[in-house]
């Protein structure tokens, strides 16, 4: 076994010498604790590891054993309900070991390897398997059908296969004989979680992710495939969004990544979404969910991790054919994570004390987003939903410009926005979503063609508003034509009834794309049919104080999905006491 | 008997060096004897091979190469626990200062603490009536959470920590209270304020004062508030009992970071605090909170005063980062004589969703507080509109906004030092003043709440 000695601590940063032989990123044991840790330089014989347990006491002297494998997660069924440390650590397990603080120097594996899952086979002995391949199933909960997989780097004949019934993960459930050599297979394998997992052939992103969230469906689309970041100073709702897109998306598996944030708002998540329902199936959220925590007084290595821990769990079900949305929240706390490690090895720093290869590792990371075609033949994409929390909320530092880059849509939550309470506070001027020209052929099919017209008009008269906000700065606004006083209260109305929501009223809480569509097709409707009554003297204020408008406006909070076609009588009533007005006045 | 150095090798700001150590583990406890014979303490750093970094708590004053010996004492830094320690006053190390013995116990633990398992968490959902309407009524405060007190100079921050102290309840709930009271570089008398509002009070004989004031050693700031929570730990978790701790000014414990961090010449990050000020905030603000089946509670109150006035400034950016929402205290509301200057449009509280509502407080709490934001943020505005193009320029409806927001301050945000309001109280105001609004406006607040609790004028 290659031993190393300590001959420096700093923090969650060790160095180690007389270690020749160790692997570059190879998870090694630290003192004679034997935490957990990764190399991360090597230097003739000197290696720097990044630790993700507490230091406190570790010793100049003490060894550092490599292991002889990067730092891998286990991927097989167990995986679905869990929630891990950065490093795959099951927290239910740790908290059974050191109780109810987190204690380090906890051995455990990430799977449980005593609970029996009912495997199905779906191959026979002689069938030869690719990579990859889909050999049994196993319905892991009511939700998600576990696939088990054939690992990427195995392939060969079925020489053995097991029958139908209850096995461990441990158990061999098959026999694989390639050129003579021979592989036994379990339910589950190995895979260095920084290093993206193979498939067949890149696809583009075509079909929305449908969250629920008018300002995101409707106006800032983002793909199933797709990347995107969602930037905001503290209090802006980054996490309140975060959690929404992860309870309502429609993904098959979602992965919540709390990465050096809050330990309360794991805890939510905890204690909601075993409560809350998936709109489409009416079972527990949980039941395709997985959490990956690390809070902020957690080690900071393990927040580095974390992030990769995430991404490579949902790559893996990715291969068996599913839509994976993966939430990471914070991104900023990864970075840095990165610099303090940095700053420690006394690295030279760029852009506000960040390390140089900050952009390349934001850029490594949102590449592993994508819609593919697996190894297996089948449809199934990651999409990563990043959040980023600027210093001061300005969104020209280090993090916000480089993951502008690699991501294609942008969500700008803004302080200004979210002190009024107005929630989501993205901000619809400076949002934007490349994926809108992807995903239109979809919501068109829905609309009857005419979903991209709305939204140009929305964003029309969102940003005409803007304009006028100016002017009226400048002469107040009874100098404004009624045609633009109606501009502003149709904004007021889009604002108000369409791209506010909130996330804690049972009904408004989730958008279903119907009730999305005939929202914003009323209030564009109301639009035009105000125009009409302007254009016959009718003034602005006699309009707005219709009982039927201030409905319209509270439609969001009142009328649920499944009635959705109440909106359309709104409508008909608006246009029915327009009319009147206009026929008293003539 | 562990060896004595008489190796220190270089002495610079608030840290030692220490040459030709063995055995020695990364930030252990440290003894050091200066040339008069007295005993300092301090913890290491960083060990590189056979030197070791050391940080002073008492500061490195008097200390020199030649006449200093250093001693590792093998074990991190820990302080005794136990119930008697309330109605006790203790410097920045945990040590008694009031004349008063040793507290005793057999009870020792590390000031560090461990980091809370997230699974072990317990959500925090009871509502806290602290009787002040701008708190209660739009940024509620609950058990467990963390919510600070970004202020400035000048400002009355001390004045409403007090009432809040004083005058925090958990409505028809009797259980044991304490309050744990940690000064960071304050001044003497800001000291003695707190210190005779908890006595006038009655708090005082449950609480426990650990004093580190502008003229203690700075390196002792970074120490105190882990001393005073290992304390609120111990209490609310073994002894089942509600703290909360209120931290003054975490303004000072940041600049005595960023003195460590300078004097060790570690690569600053934004405006010279050092790239790890985030994960060492955490280690002191992710200490409040609940656990599962734990009866106690841990509320944290930090206060910190903004350094210009600046919301934007590394400390109070990071702190609202962790924090679980933030009081924010407003220079133009003090000088119009309104108390407490609270602004409520960058104030927030982030679990209030989860402390009130049906069965908690009262069915109309959210969207009550979502409206009175909305109304008074656009009162704002058009206050801002106003000012260059005049009154006259308003709409009649933007004027009933304007005639909103002075009501709103003068009526619900303004209240006596001593008023204590009942959340009844403070929502009624709210519907008085939400009623000057035809319905139409009131476009937060669902249909059923309005039929019940409007009433237009």
């Amino acid at each position: 076994m290659r031993i190393g000695k300590i001959i420096r601590i700093s923090g969650p940063v060790v160095q180690a010498e007389g270690a020749l032989g160790f692997e570059m990123h190879e998870l090694v044991m630290v003192g004679n604790e034997e935490l957990i840790g990764e190399v991360v330089r090597i230097e003739g014989d000197i290696i720097t590891v990044q630790v993700y347990e507490d230091t406190v006491g570790l010793k100049v002297g003490e060894p550092v054993k490599g292991s002889g494998m990067p730092l891998s997660v286990e991927l097989g069924p167990g995986l679905i309900q869990n929630i891990f440390d950065g490093i795959q650590r099951p927290l239910t397990i740790i908290r059974e070991v050191t109780g109810d603080f987190v204690r380090r120097g906890v051995k455990t594996t990430a799977l449980p390897r005593d609970k029996k899952w009912h495997f199905i086979p779906l191959k026979k002995v002689g069938d030869y398997v690719k990579p990859g391949e889909i050999i049994g199933k196993v319905q892991e909960t009511p939700l998600v059908e576990h696939r088990i997989l054939v690992p990427p780097n195995r392939e060969g004949k079925i020489e053995y296969i097991v029958e139908e019934g209850d096995y461990t993960i441990e158990e061999t459930i098959a026999k694989l004989s390639l050129n003579n050599t021979k592989y036994e297979l379990k339910m589950y394998h190995k895979w260095p979680v920084r290093k993206p997992r193979p498939y067949l052939e890149r696809l583009e992103p075509t079909e929305p992710l449908i969250t629920g969230q008018r300002i995101i469906d409707t106006l800032f689309p983002v793909a199933k495939g797709g990347a995107v970041c969602i930037p905001g100073g503290f209090g802006t709702g980054k996490t309140v969004t975060s959690h929404q897109l992860a309870a309502w998306s429609d993904a098959h598996i979602i992965i919540y990544i709390g990465c050096g944030e809050r330990g309360n708002e794991m805890t939510e998540v905890l204690i909601n979404f075993p409560e809350w329902k998936d709109p489409r199936t009416g079972r527990p959220l949980m039941e395709r969910t997985i959490l990956i925590a690390n809070t902020s007084n957690m080690p900071v290595a393990a927040r580095e991790a974390c992030i990769y821990t995430g991404v490579t769990i949902a790559e893996y079900f990715r291969d068996m054919g599913y839509d994976v949305a993966v939430m990471a929240d914070s991104t900023s706390r990864w970075a840095e994570a990165l610099r303090e490690i940095a700053g420690r090895l006394e690295e030279m720093p760029a852009e506000e004390g960040y390390p140089p290869y900050l952009a390349s590792r934001l850029g490594e990371f949102y590449e592993r987003a994508g819609r593919v075609k697996t190894l297996s033949g089948l449809y199934g994409s990651v999409t990563l939903i990043g959040a980023v929390s600027p210093p001061g909320g300005d969104f020209s530092e280090p993090v916000t410009v480089h993951t502008k880059r690699f991501v294609r849509a942008f969500w700008a939550l803004d302080t200004a926005l979210a002190s009024m309470r107005h929630y989501p506070a993205i901000n619809w001027l400076i949002s934007y979503s490349e994926y809108v020209d992807y995903v239109e052929k979809w919501w068109n099919e829905k609309t009857h063609g005419n979903w991209k017209n709305l939204r140009l008009k929305a964003l029309e008269i969102l940003k005409r508003e803007d304009e006028l906000k100016e002017i009226i700065r400048l002469v107040g606004i009874e100098s404004l034509p009624e045609t633009e006083k109606l501009v502003l209260e149709t904004a007021r109305l889009l604002r108000e009834g369409f791209l506010q929501q909130n996330a804690y009223d049972p009904i408004d809480t989730y958008s279903s794309p119907e009730k999305q569509y005939k929202l914003l097709y009323a209030i564009l409707e109301f639009h035009n049919i105000a125009l009409k009554a302007i254009s016959k003297g009718i003034p602005v204020s006699k309009i707005i104080s219709l009982k039927s408008i201030s409905e319209l406006a509270r439609a969001r909070m009142n009328i649920p999905n499944e009635k959705a076609y109440e909106i359309d009588n709104i409508l008909k009533r608006i246009e029915n006491e327009i009319n009147s007005i206009m026929e008293e006045s003539s | 008997m562990s060896i004595e150095y008489r190796t220190i090798q270089k002495i610079s700001g608030p840290l030692i060096f220490v040459e030709g150590v063995s055995g020695v583990g990364y930030n252990e406890l440290v003894e050091i004897r200066d040339p008069e014979g007295n005993l300092r303490r301090g913890r290491v750093l960083e060990i590189n091979r056979n030197i070791a970094v050391v940080e002073v708590f008492e500061g490195t004053t008097g200390l020199s190469i030649t006449s200093s010996t250093v001693r590792f004492l093998g074990k991190p830094l820990t302080i005794p626990l136990s119930t008697e320690m309330l109605g006790r006053v203790f410097n920045g190390l945990g040590e008694p200062i009031d004349g008063g013995p040793p507290p005793f116990t057999e009870e020792y633990r590390d000031v560090n603490g461990l980091p809370m398992n997230p699974y072990a968490r317990d959500y925090p959902t009871k509502f806290i009536q602290t009787g002040i309407s701008a708190i209660d009524g739009m940024n509620t405060l609950v058990r467990g959470q963390k919510l600070p007190i970004f202020s400035g100079s000048g400002l009355p921050h001390n004045l409403l920590a007090t009432q809040i102290a004083r005058q925090a309840t958990i409505v028809g709930e009797e259980e044991g209270f304490a309050v744990i009271f940690v000064a960071m570089g304050i001044k003497h008398d800001e000291a003695e304020f707190f210190k005779k509002s908890f006595e006038e009070s009655g708090v005082l004989k449950n609480s426990a004062l650990f004093l580190n004031l502008a003229d203690d050693p700075p390196v002792e700031r970074l120490v105190a508030p882990r001393c005073a929570l290992t304390l609120a730990e111990y209490l609310a978790f073994e002894q089942d009992m509600h703290i909360l701790v209120i931290l003054t000014d975490m303004t000072n414990y940041a600049e005595a970071l960023r003195e460590i961090s300078a004097a060790r010449e570690e690569v600053p990050s934004r405006k010279g605090y050092p790239g790890y000020m985030y994960s060492d905030f955490a280690s002191i603000y992710e200490r409040a909170g609940r656990i599962k089946g734990r009866k106690g509670s841990i509320t944290q109150m930090p206060i910190l005063t903004m350094p210009n006035d600046d919301i934007t400034h590394p400390i109070p950016d990071l702190t609202g980062y962790i924090t679980e929402g933030q009081i924010v205290l407003d220079r133009d509301l003090h000088r119009r004589g309104i108390y407490p200057p609270i602004n409520v449009l960058p104030s927030l509280s982030r679990l209030m969703k989860d402390g009130i509502g049906k069965g908690k407080t009262r069915e109309d709490h959210g969207p009550v507080s979502n409206q009175l934001y909305a109304a008074y943020a656009r009162a704002q505005e058009l206050r801002m509109l106003s000012t260059i193009i005049g009154e006259e320029g308003l709409t009649d409806r933007d004027r009933l906004y304007l005639k909103f927001g002075e009501l709103f301050e003068r009526r619900f945000i303004n209240q006596g030092v001593n008023e204590n309001r009942s959340l009844e109280t403070t929502l009624d105001i709210a519907w008085d003043l939400l009623s000057i609004f035809p319905e139409s406006e009131l476009t937060r607040i669902p249909d059923y709440i309005i039929r019940k609790y409007y009433k237009r004028k």
